[in-house]
């Protein structure tokens, strides 16, 4: 299963790094979805795999997984909505305002207005 | 203690002339001279234990673990240039007042005054470098304050701005130097670096370190070749160029030679660098000088020149030449600031510094007249004045300098130095003060009042009385200083006016001689000069900023060419080439025992895989990449349930429907689809970078996961700890609302900040070029209904049922997978749901919580719980609890904890909403506004509150 997870990982970052270098905001926006998901498991994996121990105290319990890159992840994804919202509100202005939906803010090729 | 206050005095003071200046100018001075007064005394308590030859210390730990202490020393050397600091301080002080007139501001005059008074005193009482470095740096900074205080005449800012630059750049030169020695001699303290001179001479760090100490004294002492800005800097007041650029700043890189002369000196380097820059400054500023006519830059020149001398004297390495410089610095310090301060007379009265325009005034001003002279006089090196004494010590050690194994060289450059010295002494005295009077002064002349020439008078008193009486008045202290400053190799011989006809003597008489006769053949000379190029350091210097900005400007526009995406590839190339380079060979899978591969989990892999390759290959298709990058997101949630995560499963769960959500409004009024614009070459570029880094991620994660863990963890506090010390059996929850607290009340915030942002952004649409693009949104076919009843039945009815869940989920998280985050994203998706089918208006005119309200009312909550803990003298955030047993739910323990906790999902649900209901108000914006309310609708009974932004809403819309 190590492989699988680390090798999911590695797909998941080679996408969002591959989309982050597009040339429009919207795959750029995804890219940043793909990258959040790639951090965030790779910060989750740092607590090892681990199956059927949730960190969850329960006398019963055989043992449980690390808790503490759970807690950090838990955070993280909630700031990452943040982060894509706000990117993808500020691409939504920048294309309203700038007429082009092109990371540079203008059509490429298109002199002028920067 | 005592010695620290010394330096900081003048600091602590430094507040008090602005505060005073309204009860008058009087009480200001008074007010700066007292604190200067007090820090002489201060010195003078130390004085005996200074002439028995002892060092005064004092030390405060600042990093211990570091070894680093902020440690002061007063030795004879540093008592020697404090005391110089603070009695010319205390009669620059007397003079400025009078000096300044009634439009200058005084108040910051003075504290100007004072923060270098402190920066100069902490210089020469620093043990630790780096202290040192920091008030050398002060002094640069005040200067280019004090430069530039007539912030109205462009040459002081100019000049101050280019004094800061030269003096900075010095300044930095300076602390890598000094680290470098220090790190040689293992310890930042002066006083031990001093001990050391051995080793560090015998290091290979040895010449490095001598150039880059030297680069700074010589910035800062206006050496050859950087004695230009000296005299740029006299476009300060007078008062400043009197003390600042003659008696004391420029000083501190003599003093920085002097001080690490037992260190540096006494080796070929020391002696060639050293030496030879001094005397190419004496000469060429001795000669510079003899041509200017504005009589502050003429005493500039002669500064920057005897500043050379006594390089030179420090250069020679010698015991002798030592003393002699400490006494020249002593003997230039009274006679340059009582020339500079005549000057200022000068122009304070006939309002002109051109020499050209002066002349005869010693008859209408007698008392200045007469004190320049002498001054004057004392510069040329005339018997019985103080200048000829410490100008006899040179000549003297000049004679026995052998130099290109010649000794003929340097005694002859010297004397002709000696010579320029006279004429332009001579030429101060002549052409400003002798002659008849003229008719045509722009200002009538006449003496100022006693404030003004009183300071003069005291330091010419000193220049006559240590001239004929140097043993009793000068010589202990200078011994004393020369001692100090050599580790004991000064002589011990007292200082003497008479030695009998010596070679010294002759040469000082060919001096006085050639100077004579170069002020004979002054026009001459001046048409002959006139006659030949002269660099002008003024405009090389400007030339060389405009180059380097220029250089600067270009190598930033190469790489941040506005091309977004090739900055981002350069970014991402140089993570891996340090990802690469440290990496390499470092990273290997260990040996830890895997989990083994699952049937189920296999597939989950194949179609994250594919999913994701899918979203690469057909992003261009932004609704058919959003719907798969969403299914990418399911899968990750599951592999969370699947490795023992039920509270990120769920919080990936939740954020993966808002942002989905979002990102659908979002794409709405985006345009549907990317062209295909990307040339092959660059697409294969990004594919080849892309794969590298998933390659990169893949082998580092490999590596982890395969190895055990190389510390152990603190996980196991946390679990051992989560039920009896935090009340809570989840224990990721408990990490989120106890252990570490702070961290998420940190990020509440944040994400509270992030939506306030997002807010800002999108409110300000409805203004401008955004409304016009709004309005002429080219739709996609509208569905034929825009609220279908089945959707609007179907989200009414779970509403309540959503609500409920998101409840149970909060209250159960402490126990069980749930908690604030996770029960507030889920009551943000009910509530939106709303949105989405019935739309934004019915959904904003029945809702009465403003969502900012609800941001700010999270983080206070959460906040205030932290704070409560005060109130039973516990740190911030220490959590309590207790049980409560409720029908149906079961146990729910009421803790502290769980508060806080309610900050938390009340700032996610803000959060959320104030997102989400605004990107769905920019889409009520572009709706056509018909018929919309379906038949399902009873006509809202809005609150007030609510009502009305939504009627300001429809207006708006309406005038759009």
């Amino acid at each position: 299963m190590e492989l699988l997870v680390a090798s999911g990982v590695g797909v998941l970052t080679a996408v969002g790094v591959y989309l982050c270098l597009r040339g429009r905001t919207f795959p750029v926006v995804l890219g940043l979805s793909f990258l959040s998901y790639a951090v965030n498991l790779f910060l989750f994996a740092t607590g090892r795999l681990v199956v059927g121990r949730p960190p969850i105290i329960d006398p019963a319990a055989p043992g449980y997984t690390d808790p503490l890159p759970q807690a950090l992840v838990l955070t993280a994804i909630v700031i990452s909505f943040g982060m894509t919202a706000l990117v993808v509100v500020l691409a939504l202005r920048g294309f309203l305002e700038a007429g082009s939906d092109h990371v540079d803010g203008r059509e490429p090729g298109a002199e002028g207005r920067r | 203690m005592n010695l620290a206050l010394l330096a900081l005095l003048p600091f602590l003071g430094a507040v008090l002339p602005p505060l005073l200046i309204r009860s008058g100018r009087n009480t200001c001075a008074l007010a700066t001279g007292t604190v200067t007064a007090l820090a002489l005394s201060l010195l003078l308590v130390h004085a005996p234990a200074i002439f028995r030859g002892e060092v005064v210390r004092a030390s405060f730990s600042w990093l211990p673990q570091a070894g680093l202490e902020a440690s002061f020393f007063l030795d004879g050397f540093g008592f020697f240039f404090a005391f110089l600091i603070l009695a010319i301080g205390l009669l620059i002080i007397a003079y400025a007042r009078f000096y300044l007139s009634r439009e200058d501001p005084m108040g910051r005059f003075y504290s100007f005054l004072l923060l270098f008074q402190g920066a100069m005193v902490g210089i020469v009482v620093s043990d630790n470098v780096l202290l040192l470095v920091i008030f050398w740096e002060l002094t640069s900074l005040s200067s280019f304050l004090l430069i530039g205080y007539w912030r109205h005449l462009p040459e002081g800012r100019q000049g101050a701005r280019m004094a800061l630059v030269v003096t900075g750049m010095g300044g930095l030169a300076l602390l890598a130097g000094l680290l470098l020695m220090a790190e040689v001699a293992g310890s930042y303290e002066l006083t031990t670096i001093l001990e050391r001179g051995e080793a560090i001479r015998g290091s290979p760090l040895y010449l490095p370190i001598l150039l880059l100490v030297l680069l700074g004294a010589f910035t800062k002492s206006t050496q050859f070749p950087f004695h230009f800005w000296l005299p740029h800097a006299m476009a300060a007041p007078t008062p400043v160029s009197a003390y600042l650029h003659s008696a004391t700043m420029v000083k501190a890189g003599l003093f920085l030679m002097g001080r690490l002369w037992p260190v540096l000196a006494g080796t070929e380097a020391w002696f060639l660098i050293v030496s030879g820059t001094g005397l190419l400054t004496v000469l060429i500023a001795a000669w510079i000088a003899i041509f200017k006519d504005d009589l502050k830059a003429l005493l500039a020149f002669s500064t920057v020149s005897h500043l050379g001398l006594v390089t030179m004297l420090l250069g020679l390495g010698t015991g002798t030449a030592a003393l002699a410089a400490v006494f020249h610095i002593l003997n230039h310090a009274t006679f340059k600031a009582a020339l500079f301060m005549t000057a200022g007379i000068v122009d304070h009265e006939t309002h002109t510094r051109d020499a050209r325009r002066l002349g005869g005034l010693v008859h209408l001003m007698p008392v200045t007249g007469t004190l320049a002279i002498l001054a004057a006089l004392s510069m040329a090196g005339i018997p019985p004045l103080n200048g000829f004494l410490s100008k006899e010590l040179m000549l003297e050690e000049a004679l026995h300098t052998t130099w290109w194994e010649t000794g003929r060289l340097f005694p002859i450059l010297a004397v002709a130095a000696a010579a320029c010295s006279v004429a332009y002494s001579f030429r101060y005295i002549v052409h400003v003060f002798l002659g008849p009077p003229r008719e045509d002064y722009p200002h009538h002349p006449h003496d100022p009042p006693a404030g003004m020439w009183l300071p003069v008078a005291i330091l010419v008193a000193a220049v006559v009385v240590i001239g004929i009486l140097a043993e009793p008045v000068a010589g202990p202290l200078v011994r004393v200083a020369a001692g100090a400053l050599t580790a004991g190799a000064a002589p011990e011989t007292p200082l003497k006016l008479w030695h009998g006809v010596t070679p010294a003597l002759v040469a000082s008489a060919i001096a006085l001689l050639g100077g004579l006769v170069l002020l004979a053949a002054f026009a001459p000379l001046v048409r002959l000069r006139e006659a030949f190029w002269r660099p002008e350091a003024k405009r090389m210097f400007d030339a060389a900023i405009e180059a380097i900005a220029r250089a600067a400007r270009s190598a930033s526009a190469a790489i941040h060419d506005e091309r977004l995406q090739r900055m981002v590839a350069w970014a991402l190339v140089a993570i891996l080439a340090v990802g690469l380079v440290t990496g390499w060979g470092a990273i290997a899978p260990g040996e830890r025992p895997g989990l083994a591969p699952a049937p189920l989990g296999l597939l989950l892999w194949a179609a994250a895989i594919a999913a994701a390759l899918a979203v690469a290959a057909f992003h261009h298709e932004r609704l058919v990449a959003l719907i798969v990058t969403s299914v990418v997101g399911l899968i990750v949630s599951l592999t969370f349930v699947w490795f023992s995560a039920p509270d990120l499963a769920l919080t990936q769960l939740s954020v993966e429907i808002v942002t989905t959500v979002l990102l659908l409004l979002a794409l709405n009024y985006l345009p549907p689809g990317s062209p295909r614009e990307s040339a092959p070459v660059r697409r294969g570029r990004d594919v080849a970078i892309a794969a590298l880094a998933g390659l990169g991620v893949t082998v580092l994660l490999y590596a982890i996961l395969t190895s055990d863990f190389a510390l152990p963890t603190i996980s196991a506090y946390h679990l051992a700890e989560s039920k009896p010390g935090g009340g809570g059996t989840n224990v990721v929850n408990v990490i989120l609302v106890d252990f570490r607290g702070y961290d998420t009340l940190g990020e509440i915030i944040v994400l509270g900040i992030a939506a306030l942002a997002i807010f800002a952004v999108l409110d300000s649409t409805f203004r401008g070029a955004a409304v016009e693009r709004l309005r002429t949104w080219s739709h996609a076919p509208e569905a034929a209904d825009r609220h279908p009843m089945m959707l609007v039945v179907a989200t009414r009815v779970m509403l309540p049922l959503a609500l409920m869940v998101g409840v149970y989920i909060f209250l159960r998280g402490h126990n069980q997978p749930g908690g604030g985050f996770i029960a507030g994203l889920v009551v943000g998706v009910a509530l939106i749901v709303q949105y989405m089918a019935s739309g934004w208006a019915w959904a904003r005119a029945r809702t009465r919580v403003d969502y900012h309200a609800l941001i700010g009312f999270g983080v206070l909550v959460a906040t205030a719980t932290g704070v409560g803990s005060w109130l039973f003298d516990r740190p911030f955030l220490t959590s309590s609890y207790g049980y409560l047993h409720l029908p149906l739910v079961g146990e729910v323990e009421l803790a502290t904890a769980m508060l806080f906790d309610l900050g938390v999902f009340s700032t996610v649900v803000g959060v959320v909403m104030l997102v989400l209901a605004n990107m769905a108000r920019v889409a009520a914006r572009a709706e056509p506004q018909q018929g919309v309310p379906t038949a399902m609708d009873s006509v809202p009974t809005p609150s007030p509150r609510a009502a009305e932004p939504a009627a300001a809403d429809t207006r708006a819309v309406q005038e759009v």
